[in-house]
């Protein structure tokens, strides 16, 4: 009796990017191969019209293919249900694709124990010209249902779909919203002990959307394991109880729901305020790898923005490999035009300035003092130099922040503060009765 | 309700697994999985029978009209002006006699070489065997051959013929042209996924195709051993046998039928298998 529903270990897939351009007829084929041939830069105009932003993806320097996932292993349990999320084109979909045999994994293998049912987009297989009576049982054995599976579950399917008056209508004739309730209801009444669900939840208004998400969380209490991809951080927060966040082809592993939904929406946001490496694959050499590279204010419950008024600490955790360097750590804080605002290292730190490492783990914290930066978006790069010339591990964009300035050092001046930086400056005026006045006219 | 309360209750070992691993090369057909998924096929056959005329003033009319048309215009210029024999048959009879089951043929390749790029949208979505699809659109051209039949039966009543105890044959011969269209068919629509040239090339292979079978003009125009080599195109068995069972055509086709039913057999396995070996593609590049 196993308790494990899918076991996926070291699943991957790669597109080759002459598939994804789509060579629709054999003349372009033929144009491609001669092309191919006689070119040697084959890299210059891929167009991956199928939804992988070259950003995303990982191109193989060595050939014209790209990993849409690449070693994937997890686990999950009877009844888990688990939320996949993640950029556009990070591999959440292509998973589901894999795990629900639409296609082929290159490399790796999944093991699924159960029923397998997929809503990877509602209403597949309808067909405008048939009734919606017809067209739930057409639906239904798409999806997989036995006929009298869709025979006792039918009346339940119509009353959820609310489209009891129309039922022999011909589907063509349904307002949009008519008809994607119809199909979302017939996937939902599925009945398989394993449910891959891609975006469904993104169909219909707002009150049948409320009802989708009701009747995914019954699907969830009932004890079928659910694979569960969106968008939607709230539903995603609430339905699930694992959550794993991919980037660029890869699973990121964190240790629960809520610490993935954080670290995605930073990584949304294009700012992380922390970037955490192992020591194998941190950035750096065999001499030395930084591992970690945290922004925060002082106080810590401030974690998104920090306030202008109160100091930033820039953190560095950093693994000495080799004894016997001098190592400066330095930061360089450029503001979100690219401007670099300023650089700041440890060169004045009592020993550790001038310090000769030995091997070991170390951790170095700057602390900017309030009254430096204005408001706006700010990005951090990370760097250890050794005996003040030579940069050994350079980490650009390393970590992000938001300056915000809440309010307190502008009086009643309620516009914009203009300038890169915004020091607290000392005013001091007075009145100077010296000195002729002009005539008042 | 059945299936329903065996998932629920079946102890969680009882749950087959299945592993999800890259195929390579030459994989087997998965009958045993063709065959769980029958109502799938019944439900796609069905669906391409009741949309196929939908919003048509004639309706199904147009599966008569299209042989009919082929037969009048066939006894006009190879019956009465060309004089081509037609083995002691009148000619309009011994020429529709073919082109019903030409017709069915024909629709039926056309249709399943066109029926994985035409359901793009279910084969990128959901997963099923896919060789259901090509099947489904074979199996949905013998309501238009019913209706096609029905006619020829009644230009046999119209030319007072009646049919010999051959006809008891018949079935077999309309299984042939089905092998041979859905054989032809699965080539077809495998590599119509990669290459759309073939939408192109099928009407073409089509027409020459039918002037290749003996429609207009009966086999025996050819000596031995020709003839029975004839049979290398399983429509020409199909046609002959036609011709025996209902028309009692004298032709002796026995082993024209044979070499046909081979012939169909040899399309049509290696169509199924290179339509597997093609199918783990098909949802990345259709």
């Amino acid at each position: 009796m196993s308790e494990i529903a899918i076991k996926i270990e070291g699943l991957g897939k790669r597109y080759k990017i002459g598939t994804l351009k789509r060579h629709d007829t054999l003349r372009d084929q033929l144009a491609y191969l001669v092309g191919k041939r006689f070119s040697r830069n084959g890299n210059g105009n891929h167009a991956l019209s199928r939804g992988l932003p070259a950003s995303q993806a990982m191109p193989d320097s060595a050939s014209d293919t790209l990993w849409a996932l690449k070693d994937v292993s997890f686990e999950v349990k009877r009844g888990e249900v688990v939320g996949l999320i993640g950029r556009n084109g990070a591999g959440k979909s292509t998973l589901l694709k894999i795990l629900s045999r639409i296609t082929d994994p290159t490399e790796g293998y999944a093991d699924i124990s159960g029923r397998i049912g997929s809503l990877l987009e509602v209403g597949t297989g309808f067909h405008p010209e048939l009734t919606g009576r017809e067209n739930i049982y057409l639906n239904g054995s798409i999806l997989g249902m036995k006929r009298a599976e869709i025979t006792s579950r039918f009346d339940e399917i119509v009353a959820f779909a609310e489209v009891e008056k129309f039922i022999d209508t011909p589907v063509k004739h349904y307002s949009s919203g008519m008809y994607v309730r119809l199909a979302f209801a017939v996937a939902a009444h599925m009945e398989t002990e394993i449910l891959l669900v891609d975006e469904v939840l993104a169909v219909g208004d707002a009150a049948f959307q409320k009802k989708c998400l009701g009747k995914m969380g019954e699907v969830a209490r009932d004890g079928r394991t659910v694979l569960f991809v969106s968008h939607d951080m709230p539903s995603v927060g609430s339905l699930c109880s694992r959550v794993i966040v991919f980037e660029a082809g890869r699973p990121v592993m964190l240790p629960n729901a809520n610490a993935a939904i954080s670290y995605y929406l930073s990584m949304n946001s294009a700012e992380r305020t922390s970037a955490t490496w192992d020591v194998e694959h941190a950035p750096g050499d065999e001499t030395m790898r930084i591992t970690r590279v945290e922004v925060s204010g002082l106080d810590t419950a401030q974690t998104e923005s920090l306030w202008l008024a109160k100091p930033i600490r820039l953190a560095m955790d950093f693994t000495i490999l080799k004894a016997g360097m001098r190592i400066n750590p330095v930061f360089a804080v450029k503001n979100s035009l690219g401007v670099l605002v300023f650089s700041t290292a440890n060169y004045e730190e009592s020993s550790w300035g001038t310090r000769h490492y030995e091997r070991g783990h170390f951790r170095t914290v700057c602390e900017i003092p309030a009254h430096i930066l204005n408001e706006g978006k700010y990005v951090v790069d990370a760097t250890l130099v050794q005996e003040t010339r030579f940069v050994r591990v350079h980490i650009d964009n390393a970590v992000g922040f938001t300056v915000v300035d809440e309010g307190t050092t502008r009086g009643d001046y309620l516009g914009e503060w203009r300038g890169l930086v915004r020091p607290r400056c000392e005013w001091h005026t007075v009145q100077a009765n010296e000195g002729e006045m002009p005539r008042d006219t | 309700m059945n299936s329903e309360l065996a998932i629920r209750n079946s102890p969680p070992s009882a749950l087959t697994t299945l592993r999800i691993a890259p195929s390579k090369g030459w994989v087997s057909l998965k009958l045993h999985e063709l065959w769980e998924y029958r109502e799938l096929l019944y439900f796609l056959v069905w669906r391409d029978i009741k949309v196929r005329y939908k919003q048509t003033a004639l309706g199904a009319t147009w599966a008569i009209i299209q042989p009919f048309f082929t037969m009048v215009v066939f006894s006009l210029f190879f019956g009465h002006l060309g004089k081509i024999p037609s083995d002691g048959i009148p000619y309009p009879l011994f020429s529709f006699a073919a082109l019903v089951p030409w017709t069915f043929f024909a629709n039926g390749l056309g249709q399943s070489s066109n029926s994985l790029v035409g359901n793009a949208n279910l084969i990128t979505k959901i997963y099923f065997p896919r060789l259901i699809v090509p099947l489904a659109s074979v199996f949905s051209g013998i309501v238009d051959f019913l209706l096609a039949f029905v006619v020829l039966l009644g230009m046999m009543l119209y030319y007072g013929m009646a049919p010999t105890l051959n006809v008891f044959w018949l079935p077999l011969f309309v299984l042939l042209a089905l092998v041979t269209s859905l054989g032809v068919g699965l080539w077809f629509s495998a590599l119509n996924v990669e290459y759309r040239d073939v939408r192109y090339v099928v009407p073409f292979i089509t027409q020459f195709w039918l002037f290749a079978t003996p429609i207009a003009y009966p086999s025996s125009l050819l000596s031995q051993p020709w003839r029975t080599i004839y049979g290398l195109n399983p429509m020409v068995g199909v046609v002959e046998g036609f011709r025996w069972a209902l028309l009692g055509t004298n032709t002796a086709p026995g082993p024209i039928i044979a070499v046909s039913s081979a012939a169909a057999l040899v399309i049509l396995v290696t169509g199924a298998f290179y339509f597997r070996r093609m199918e783990k593609t098909f949802a990345d590049i259709v």
